[in-house]
Protein backbone atom coordinates (compact mmCIF):
# COMPACT_ATOMS: atom_id res chain seq x y z
CA UNK A 1 0.00 0.00 0.00
CA UNK A 2 2.50 2.55 -0.99
CA UNK A 3 0.13 4.20 -3.50
CA UNK A 4 -1.33 6.84 -0.73
CA UNK A 5 2.80 8.00 -0.66
CA UNK A 6 3.17 7.73 -4.34
CA UNK A 7 -0.05 9.55 -4.83
CA UNK A 8 1.45 12.74 -2.20
CA UNK A 9 4.44 12.75 -4.62
CA UNK A 10 2.10 12.84 -8.11
CA UNK A 11 0.14 15.56 -5.92
CA UNK A 12 3.25 17.61 -5.94
CA UNK A 13 4.89 17.37 -9.31
CA UNK A 14 1.42 18.30 -10.89
CA UNK A 15 0.75 20.59 -9.24
CA UNK A 16 4.27 22.45 -9.95
CA UNK A 17 3.93 21.82 -13.47
CA UNK A 18 0.32 22.75 -13.69
CA UNK A 19 1.50 26.03 -12.39
CA UNK A 20 -1.91 27.09 -10.73
CA UNK A 21 -3.99 25.72 -13.91
CA UNK A 22 -6.88 23.38 -13.19
CA UNK A 23 -6.09 19.87 -14.10
CA UNK A 24 -8.28 17.40 -15.17
CA UNK A 25 -6.00 14.13 -16.12
CA UNK A 26 -2.74 12.98 -15.06
CA UNK A 27 -1.48 10.63 -17.11
CA UNK A 28 0.58 8.22 -15.76
CA UNK A 29 3.04 5.41 -17.45
CA UNK A 30 3.59 2.41 -15.03
CA UNK A 31 6.11 -0.65 -16.04
CA UNK A 32 5.21 -3.90 -15.32
CA UNK A 33 8.10 -4.50 -12.65
CA UNK A 34 6.50 -1.77 -10.66
CA UNK A 35 4.51 -2.91 -7.87
CA UNK A 36 1.83 -0.35 -8.60
CA UNK A 37 -1.81 -1.24 -8.67
CA UNK A 38 -3.86 1.16 -11.21
CA UNK A 39 -7.09 0.57 -9.63
CA UNK A 40 -5.19 1.17 -5.87
CA UNK A 41 -3.40 4.25 -7.40
CA UNK A 42 -6.89 5.55 -9.04
CA UNK A 43 -8.31 5.13 -5.31
CA UNK A 44 -5.49 6.52 -3.51
CA UNK A 45 -5.81 9.82 -5.76
CA UNK A 46 -9.36 10.12 -5.27
CA UNK A 47 -8.48 10.40 -1.08
CA UNK A 48 -5.55 12.17 -1.72
CA UNK A 49 -6.88 14.77 -3.97
CA UNK A 50 -9.91 15.57 -1.85
CA UNK A 51 -10.61 18.96 -1.00
CA UNK A 52 -7.86 20.15 -2.14
CA UNK A 53 -7.33 22.13 -5.78
CA UNK A 54 -6.88 18.70 -8.01
CA UNK A 55 -10.04 17.26 -6.31
CA UNK A 56 -12.26 16.19 -9.40
CA UNK A 57 -8.79 15.31 -11.67
CA UNK A 58 -8.88 11.87 -12.47
CA UNK A 59 -5.04 9.86 -12.57
CA UNK A 60 -5.08 7.45 -16.19
CA UNK A 61 -2.60 4.59 -16.18
CA UNK A 62 -0.77 3.43 -19.09
CA UNK A 63 0.78 -0.04 -18.12
CA UNK A 64 4.04 -1.35 -19.87
CA UNK A 65 4.65 -4.92 -20.18
CA UNK A 66 8.32 -5.99 -19.20
CA UNK A 67 10.54 -6.71 -21.49
CA UNK A 68 14.13 -8.63 -21.11
CA UNK A 69 16.86 -8.42 -23.37
CA UNK A 70 19.48 -11.60 -23.72
CA UNK A 71 22.91 -10.40 -23.30
CA UNK A 72 24.60 -13.78 -24.69
CA UNK A 73 22.30 -14.25 -27.84
CA UNK A 74 20.62 -10.48 -28.26
CA UNK A 75 16.88 -11.89 -28.50
CA UNK A 76 14.13 -9.38 -27.05
CA UNK A 77 11.10 -10.86 -25.46
CA UNK A 78 8.17 -9.86 -22.96
CA UNK A 79 8.60 -10.94 -20.24
CA UNK A 80 5.03 -12.43 -19.54
CA UNK A 81 3.13 -13.46 -16.19
CA UNK A 82 5.05 -15.48 -14.70
CA UNK A 83 8.61 -13.66 -13.86
CA UNK A 84 11.53 -15.89 -15.17
CA UNK A 85 14.13 -13.44 -15.65
CA UNK A 86 15.83 -16.44 -18.13
CA UNK A 87 16.04 -15.59 -21.53
CA UNK A 88 13.30 -17.93 -24.01
CA UNK A 89 15.46 -18.32 -26.87
CA UNK A 90 19.12 -20.00 -25.06
CA UNK A 91 18.25 -20.14 -21.27
CA UNK A 92 20.64 -17.88 -20.72
CA UNK A 93 20.62 -15.57 -16.98
CA UNK A 94 22.75 -12.54 -18.14
CA UNK A 95 19.54 -10.62 -18.97
CA UNK A 96 18.81 -6.46 -18.86
CA UNK A 97 15.22 -5.23 -18.50
CA UNK A 98 14.41 -3.04 -21.52
CA UNK A 99 10.60 -2.01 -20.39
CA UNK A 100 8.82 -2.12 -17.79
CA UNK A 101 10.85 -0.65 -14.97
CA UNK A 102 9.18 2.73 -16.08
CA UNK A 103 7.31 5.08 -13.62
CA UNK A 104 6.30 8.51 -14.59
CA UNK A 105 4.03 11.33 -15.17
CA UNK A 106 3.79 11.44 -18.81
CA UNK A 107 1.58 14.29 -18.98
CA UNK A 108 -0.84 16.63 -18.01
CA UNK A 109 -4.60 17.66 -19.28
CA UNK A 110 -5.71 20.77 -18.48
CA UNK A 111 -9.35 21.66 -17.60
CA UNK A 112 -10.70 24.22 -19.58
CA UNK A 113 -11.06 27.72 -18.13
CA UNK A 114 -13.58 28.33 -16.22
CA UNK A 115 -14.08 24.56 -15.15
CA UNK A 116 -12.74 24.45 -11.58
CA UNK A 117 -10.14 26.04 -9.37
CA UNK B 1 -10.52 -1.87 -18.49
CA UNK B 2 -12.17 1.69 -18.72
CA UNK B 3 -9.38 3.45 -16.98
CA UNK B 4 -6.63 1.57 -18.45
CA UNK B 5 -5.27 3.93 -20.88
CA UNK B 6 -2.93 2.05 -23.57
CA UNK B 7 -1.18 4.21 -25.56
CA UNK B 8 1.64 1.97 -28.03
CA UNK B 9 2.94 4.90 -29.26
CA UNK B 10 4.16 6.29 -25.63
CA UNK B 11 2.71 10.08 -24.51
CA UNK B 12 2.40 11.32 -28.00
CA UNK B 13 -1.44 10.63 -27.80
CA UNK B 14 -3.33 13.56 -28.41
CA UNK B 15 -7.11 13.50 -27.05
CA UNK B 16 -8.63 15.88 -29.58
CA UNK B 17 -8.64 13.27 -32.26
CA UNK B 18 -7.86 9.85 -31.13
CA UNK B 19 -11.34 9.02 -30.16
CA UNK B 20 -11.02 8.65 -26.60
CA UNK B 21 -14.48 10.64 -26.27
CA UNK B 22 -16.25 8.60 -24.29
CA UNK B 23 -13.16 8.04 -21.39
CA UNK B 24 -12.93 11.88 -21.59
CA UNK B 25 -16.31 12.43 -20.93
CA UNK B 26 -17.02 16.30 -19.68
CA UNK B 27 -13.38 17.51 -21.21
CA UNK B 28 -13.78 19.42 -23.83
CA UNK B 29 -11.92 18.82 -27.25
CA UNK B 30 -8.68 20.45 -27.65
CA UNK B 31 -7.94 20.85 -24.02
CA UNK B 32 -4.26 21.82 -23.36
CA UNK B 33 -1.67 19.47 -22.16
CA UNK B 34 1.21 19.88 -20.60
CA UNK B 35 4.22 17.22 -20.97
CA UNK B 36 5.73 16.34 -18.29
CA UNK B 37 8.03 13.24 -18.38
CA UNK B 38 8.80 12.89 -14.73
CA UNK B 39 9.81 10.49 -12.69
CA UNK B 40 7.57 9.54 -9.76
CA UNK B 41 10.45 9.15 -7.68
CA UNK B 42 12.41 11.68 -8.30
CA UNK B 43 12.12 14.17 -4.79
CA UNK B 44 12.86 10.39 -3.20
CA UNK B 45 15.77 9.71 -5.23
CA UNK B 46 17.41 13.02 -5.04
CA UNK B 47 16.72 12.58 -1.07
CA UNK B 48 18.24 9.13 -1.78
CA UNK B 49 21.53 10.37 -3.02
CA UNK B 50 21.92 13.23 -0.75
CA UNK B 51 21.37 9.83 2.03
CA UNK B 52 24.20 8.18 0.14
CA UNK B 53 26.93 11.30 0.12
CA UNK B 54 26.34 11.76 3.74
CA UNK B 55 27.27 8.14 4.38
CA UNK B 56 30.41 8.41 1.72
CA UNK B 57 31.58 11.61 3.59
CA UNK B 58 31.47 9.68 6.92
CA UNK B 59 33.22 6.62 5.59
CA UNK B 60 29.76 5.21 6.68
CA UNK B 61 28.68 1.86 4.90
CA UNK B 62 25.20 1.38 4.58
CA UNK B 63 23.15 -2.21 4.17
CA UNK B 64 18.97 -2.10 3.81
CA UNK B 65 17.80 -4.88 5.17
CA UNK B 66 14.25 -6.10 4.17
CA UNK B 67 12.47 -9.15 5.01
CA UNK B 68 8.48 -10.21 5.16
CA UNK B 69 7.32 -9.74 8.69
CA UNK B 70 8.95 -12.26 11.18
CA UNK B 71 11.16 -13.64 8.89
CA UNK B 72 13.93 -12.56 12.02
CA UNK B 73 15.61 -9.45 10.80
CA UNK B 74 15.59 -8.56 14.25
CA UNK B 75 17.05 -11.85 15.95
CA UNK B 76 19.76 -11.39 13.17
CA UNK B 77 21.32 -7.90 13.80
CA UNK B 78 20.99 -8.81 17.33
CA UNK B 79 23.29 -11.75 16.76
CA UNK B 80 25.17 -9.16 14.39
CA UNK B 81 25.63 -6.76 16.97
CA UNK B 82 26.82 -9.44 19.60
CA UNK B 83 29.49 -11.15 17.87
CA UNK B 84 30.89 -7.32 15.89
CA UNK B 85 30.83 -5.32 18.91
CA UNK B 86 34.77 -4.11 19.31
CA UNK B 87 35.01 -5.16 15.52
CA UNK B 88 32.95 -2.98 13.96
CA UNK B 89 31.49 0.70 14.86
CA UNK B 90 27.33 0.04 14.04
CA UNK B 91 24.66 2.10 13.47
CA UNK B 92 21.22 1.30 13.17
CA UNK B 93 17.82 2.56 11.66
CA UNK B 94 14.93 0.80 12.24
CA UNK B 95 11.80 1.23 10.72
CA UNK B 96 8.15 -0.15 12.26
CA UNK B 97 4.83 0.96 11.91
CA UNK B 98 4.08 1.51 15.21
CA UNK B 99 5.75 0.36 18.34
CA UNK B 100 9.55 1.02 19.82
CA UNK B 101 9.64 -3.07 20.62
CA UNK B 102 12.19 -3.99 18.00
CA UNK B 103 14.17 -1.03 18.82
CA UNK B 104 14.13 -1.87 22.21
CA UNK B 105 15.16 -5.55 21.54
CA UNK B 106 18.00 -3.74 19.72
CA UNK B 107 19.38 -1.47 22.94
CA UNK B 108 21.81 -2.62 24.95
CA UNK B 109 24.05 -3.78 22.58
CA UNK B 110 26.60 -0.39 22.65
CA UNK B 111 24.90 0.64 18.89
CA UNK B 112 23.07 3.51 18.38
CA UNK B 113 20.05 2.86 17.23
CA UNK B 114 17.55 5.27 15.49
CA UNK B 115 14.14 4.29 15.40
CA UNK B 116 11.57 5.73 12.50
CA UNK B 117 7.98 4.79 13.45
CA UNK B 118 6.05 5.51 10.01
CA UNK B 119 2.33 4.95 11.46
CA UNK B 120 2.18 9.05 11.52
CA UNK B 121 1.22 9.03 8.18
CA UNK B 122 -2.69 8.44 7.09
CA UNK B 123 -2.69 4.85 6.93
CA UNK B 124 1.15 3.94 8.09
CA UNK B 125 3.89 3.70 5.50
CA UNK B 126 4.74 0.44 4.65
CA UNK B 127 8.08 1.15 3.65
CA UNK B 128 10.93 2.99 4.49
CA UNK B 129 11.67 5.75 2.20
CA UNK B 130 14.51 8.13 1.29
CA UNK B 131 13.38 11.41 3.31
CA UNK B 132 12.34 9.32 6.45
CA UNK B 133 16.04 7.49 6.12
CA UNK B 134 17.44 11.59 6.08
CA UNK B 135 15.09 12.63 9.29
CA UNK B 136 16.93 9.49 11.18
CA UNK B 137 20.92 10.28 10.29
CA UNK B 138 20.82 13.72 12.76
CA UNK B 139 20.06 10.68 15.33
CA UNK B 140 23.01 8.60 14.87
CA UNK B 141 26.64 9.89 15.33
CA UNK B 142 28.05 9.33 11.82
CA UNK B 143 31.64 10.18 11.89
CA UNK B 144 32.10 7.44 15.20
CA UNK B 145 30.52 4.69 12.97
CA UNK B 146 32.00 2.17 10.45
CA UNK B 147 28.58 0.73 8.84
CA UNK B 148 24.64 1.61 9.41
CA UNK B 149 22.03 -1.47 8.77
CA UNK B 150 18.53 -0.27 7.69
CA UNK B 151 16.07 -2.27 9.28
CA UNK B 152 13.38 -1.84 6.70
CA UNK B 153 9.64 -2.20 7.38
CA UNK B 154 8.73 -5.90 7.35
CA UNK B 155 6.87 -6.72 3.84
CA UNK B 156 8.34 -8.22 0.51
CA UNK B 157 6.82 -5.38 -1.73
CA UNK B 158 6.88 -1.53 -1.16
CA UNK B 159 10.91 -1.51 0.39
CA UNK B 160 11.46 -2.68 -3.00
CA UNK B 161 10.82 0.36 -4.28
CA UNK B 162 12.16 2.60 -2.33
CA UNK B 163 15.85 4.20 -2.27
CA UNK B 164 16.63 4.61 0.86
CA UNK B 165 20.64 5.56 0.23
CA UNK B 166 21.77 1.90 0.66
CA UNK B 167 24.95 1.18 -0.19
CA UNK B 168 23.76 -2.74 -0.81
CA UNK B 169 20.18 -4.18 -0.21
CA UNK B 170 20.09 -7.84 1.96
CA UNK B 171 17.40 -9.85 2.26
CA UNK B 172 16.50 -11.97 5.08
CA UNK B 173 14.14 -15.04 4.12
CA UNK B 174 12.42 -17.68 6.10
CA UNK B 175 12.11 -20.97 5.46
CA UNK B 176 8.98 -21.02 7.06
CA UNK B 177 7.38 -18.70 3.80
CA UNK B 178 7.86 -21.50 1.56
CA UNK B 179 9.61 -21.93 -2.03
CA UNK B 180 7.37 -19.67 -4.31
CA UNK B 181 7.70 -16.60 -2.88
CA UNK B 182 10.82 -15.52 -5.04
CA UNK B 183 8.52 -15.84 -8.26
CA UNK B 184 5.93 -13.84 -6.37
CA UNK B 185 7.86 -10.94 -5.44
CA UNK B 186 10.57 -11.06 -7.82
CA UNK B 187 11.38 -7.10 -7.42
CA UNK B 188 12.30 -7.44 -4.36
CA UNK B 189 14.23 -10.89 -4.42
CA UNK B 190 15.74 -9.06 -7.64
CA UNK B 191 16.99 -5.81 -6.15
CA UNK B 192 19.13 -7.74 -3.32
CA UNK B 193 22.59 -8.79 -3.17
CA UNK B 194 22.52 -10.78 -0.51
CA UNK B 195 20.00 -13.59 0.77
CA UNK B 196 19.83 -15.05 3.87
CA UNK B 197 18.34 -18.13 4.11
CA UNK B 198 16.99 -17.72 7.92
CA UNK B 199 15.57 -20.17 10.04
CA UNK B 200 17.55 -23.66 9.20
CA UNK B 201 17.48 -25.23 12.18
CA UNK B 202 13.79 -25.69 11.45
CA UNK B 203 14.36 -27.38 8.19
CA UNK B 204 13.81 -30.89 9.59
CA UNK B 205 10.34 -30.15 11.09
CA UNK B 206 9.77 -27.96 7.54
CA UNK B 207 8.22 -29.40 4.13
CA UNK B 208 10.32 -26.95 2.87
CA UNK B 209 12.02 -27.94 -0.76
CA UNK B 210 15.45 -25.84 -0.04
CA UNK B 211 16.81 -26.97 -3.62
CA UNK B 212 13.75 -25.39 -4.73
CA UNK B 213 13.20 -22.21 -3.52
CA UNK B 214 17.15 -21.83 -4.67
CA UNK B 215 15.97 -22.42 -8.24
CA UNK B 216 13.03 -19.71 -8.10
CA UNK B 217 15.89 -17.22 -6.20
CA UNK B 218 18.25 -18.18 -9.57
CA UNK B 219 15.12 -17.44 -11.65
CA UNK B 220 14.58 -14.39 -10.60
CA UNK B 221 17.98 -13.01 -9.45
CA UNK B 222 20.71 -15.00 -10.89
CA UNK B 223 23.34 -13.31 -9.52
CA UNK B 224 22.25 -12.67 -5.96
CA UNK B 225 24.68 -14.58 -3.04
CA UNK B 226 22.71 -16.36 -0.61
CA UNK B 227 23.99 -17.71 2.64
CA UNK B 228 21.67 -20.19 5.13
CA UNK B 229 21.58 -19.00 8.58
CA UNK B 230 19.72 -19.72 11.66
CA UNK B 231 20.09 -16.98 13.74
CA UNK B 232 18.48 -18.39 16.73
CA UNK B 233 21.00 -20.97 16.54
CA UNK B 234 23.92 -18.72 15.49
CA UNK B 235 24.30 -21.23 12.35
CA UNK B 236 25.52 -19.36 9.47
CA UNK B 237 25.72 -15.86 11.34
CA UNK B 238 29.18 -15.91 11.12
CA UNK B 239 29.56 -15.70 7.38
CA UNK B 240 26.62 -12.97 7.01
CA UNK B 241 28.80 -11.13 9.49
CA UNK B 242 32.20 -11.86 7.37
CA UNK B 243 29.55 -10.39 4.26
CA UNK B 244 29.04 -7.38 6.25
CA UNK B 245 32.85 -6.64 7.04
CA UNK B 246 33.89 -7.11 3.68
CA UNK B 247 31.43 -4.42 2.96
CA UNK B 248 33.65 -1.83 4.68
Amino acid sequence: MHELSICSSIADIARRRAEGRAISVINVRVGQLRQIVPDTLVYCWSLISEQTPLAGSRIVVESVPARISCRSCGQTADLGDLPSFACAGCGGIDVEIVAGEEFLITSLELADEGEGG
Amino acid sequence: MGRFHRHEDGTEHAHDDDGHGEDHSGYQTGAERVEVLERIFGENDKTAAANRAAFAASGVRAVNLMSSPGAGKTTLLRETLSRLAGLVRIGIIEGDIETSLDADRLAGFGAAVALINTGNGFGGECHLDAPMVASALPRLPLGQLDLVLIENVGNLVCPAEFDVGQDARAMVYAITEGEEKPLKYPVMFRSCELVVVNKMDLLPHLDFDLDAFVGNLRTVNPAAEVLFASARTGEGVGAWCDWLRARL
